[in-house]
């Protein structure tokens, strides 16, 4: 009985979480089909300017809240046959689609019927081919070069401080070099 | 600060401050990462589930067997995400039935066909993708970023490599040549 209430309060967490994210993503533009081909023809840089904007406060955010020893850090773990073969096809997908999994989400709120349509059945066709491909692909190309899911800072030996501020001054660099730059 | 509500649009900057606090209460809060990818491939499961009369054979799968096919924080979150959208867009008035943006009617094709035809391969690569690297676009691209994870980083570059080269090979070859 508790174990149901707590299930059920985790669900309408996410989902509260859920419409504000999805609420922020439609605002700022990012679920319009337009803002998304734009900017992977580099004509408009609202999308990265949400993400750098976005990795900038949750950097600090989540440094400062694990330093508190407030939460636990959750890496992915990474390798050269999983995270750069996948995400390259990855991005392919988001060219011709134009829109990622959480922007199709807002877009179909928005009323996007290709991301509804078309989107919507082609991300779950996609992810069942790999389901199917999966024993294979691990078996081998998964396997070359893992990583683990080491970090900047177990990599470079430094505090987790300061490489979260630098790598956040870097990113307010790169906003004001577009911001002067008027992109 | 009612304007602010009904307002078209908000400063990227607005927005994205206010994801990657998300992404630090959904941590703190949830002890979940903000990422949505993976609920479209246990859907993908839960999908296959229901068609089938041998239940035994997607949860046999190794691939449903780790990430199990069911409703769960996530799927919660991407579901949320749908409304969220619909309540910005109704608020704003920028809710509107589209199924061609005028940017790729422009500069791809105004076909209806063609353009349905593109998003659901471009789904599939998505797809197939996302899984593979085990992350999208907030998955890896802000929540790994954040967390200054080494997977994350190669992969938001990978992301927008792959997607930059594609889309303008595709404008390229649907308007005639020139890039």
């Amino acid at each position: 009985m508790m174990n149901e209430v707590k299930k059920s309060k985790k669900l309408v967490s996410g989902f509260l979480f859920g419409i504000i994210f999805g609420f922020l993503l439609q605002r700022s533009g990012v679920s319009f089909n337009d803002v998304i081909m734009k900017q992977l023809m580099l004509l408009d840089f609202t999308v990265v300017k949400v993400m750098l904007s976005a990795v900038i406060t949750g950097l600090i955010f989540v440094t400062w809240l694990n330093h508190k020893k407030y939460l636990k850090l959750q890496p992915k773990p990474g390798g050269i046959g999983m995270t750069i073969p996948g995400a390259l096809l990855f991005g392919v997908g988001f060219a011709l689609l134009g829109y990622c999994p959480g922007t199709l989400a807002a877009a179909i709120g928005q009323g996007s019927l290709d991301a509804l349509t078309a989107g919507l059945p082609g991300i779950l066709l996609g992810s069942w081919l790999f389901a199917i491909a999966w024993p294979f692909l691990n078996r081998t190309v998964i396997k070359i070069g893992h990583w683990d899911d080491r970090t900047l800072p177990e990599m470079l030996s430094l505090s987790r401080g300061f490489v979260a501020v630098a790598a956040a001054f870097c990113c307010t660099l790169i906003l004001l070099f577009l911001e002067i730059n008027a992109y | 600060m009612i304007d602010w509500l009904f307002s078209v649009s908000w400063s990227p900057y607005v927005a994205g401050i206010g994801i990657g606090l998300l992404a630090g209460l959904t941590l703190l809060i949830s002890n979940k990462t903000l990422s949505c990818s993976t609920t479209f491939a246990k859907s993908a499961g839960l999908i296959e589930r229901s068609f089938r009369s041998n239940k035994a054979v997607v949860t046999e799968r190794d691939f449903f067997h780790k990430h199990k096919p069911e409703i769960d924080w996530q799927w919660m979150l991407v579901f949320g995400a749908v409304i969220g959208g619909f309540l910005s867009a109704t608020l704003s008035g920028s809710f509107q039935f589209r199924m061609v943006y005028d940017w790729w009617a422009g500069n791809v094709s105004p076909g209806i066909a063609l353009r349905w035809i593109i998003a659901l391969v471009g789904g599939i690569f998505m797809g197939f993708g996302a899984r593979w690297a085990d992350g999208c676009t907030s998955g890896h691209g802000i929540s790994g970023l954040i967390q200054l994870s080494l997977a994350s980083i190669v992969a938001a570059v990978c992301f927008f490599a792959g997607g930059i080269v594609t889309a303008h090979l595709l404008v390229a070859v649907f308007s005639g040549g020139a890039v």
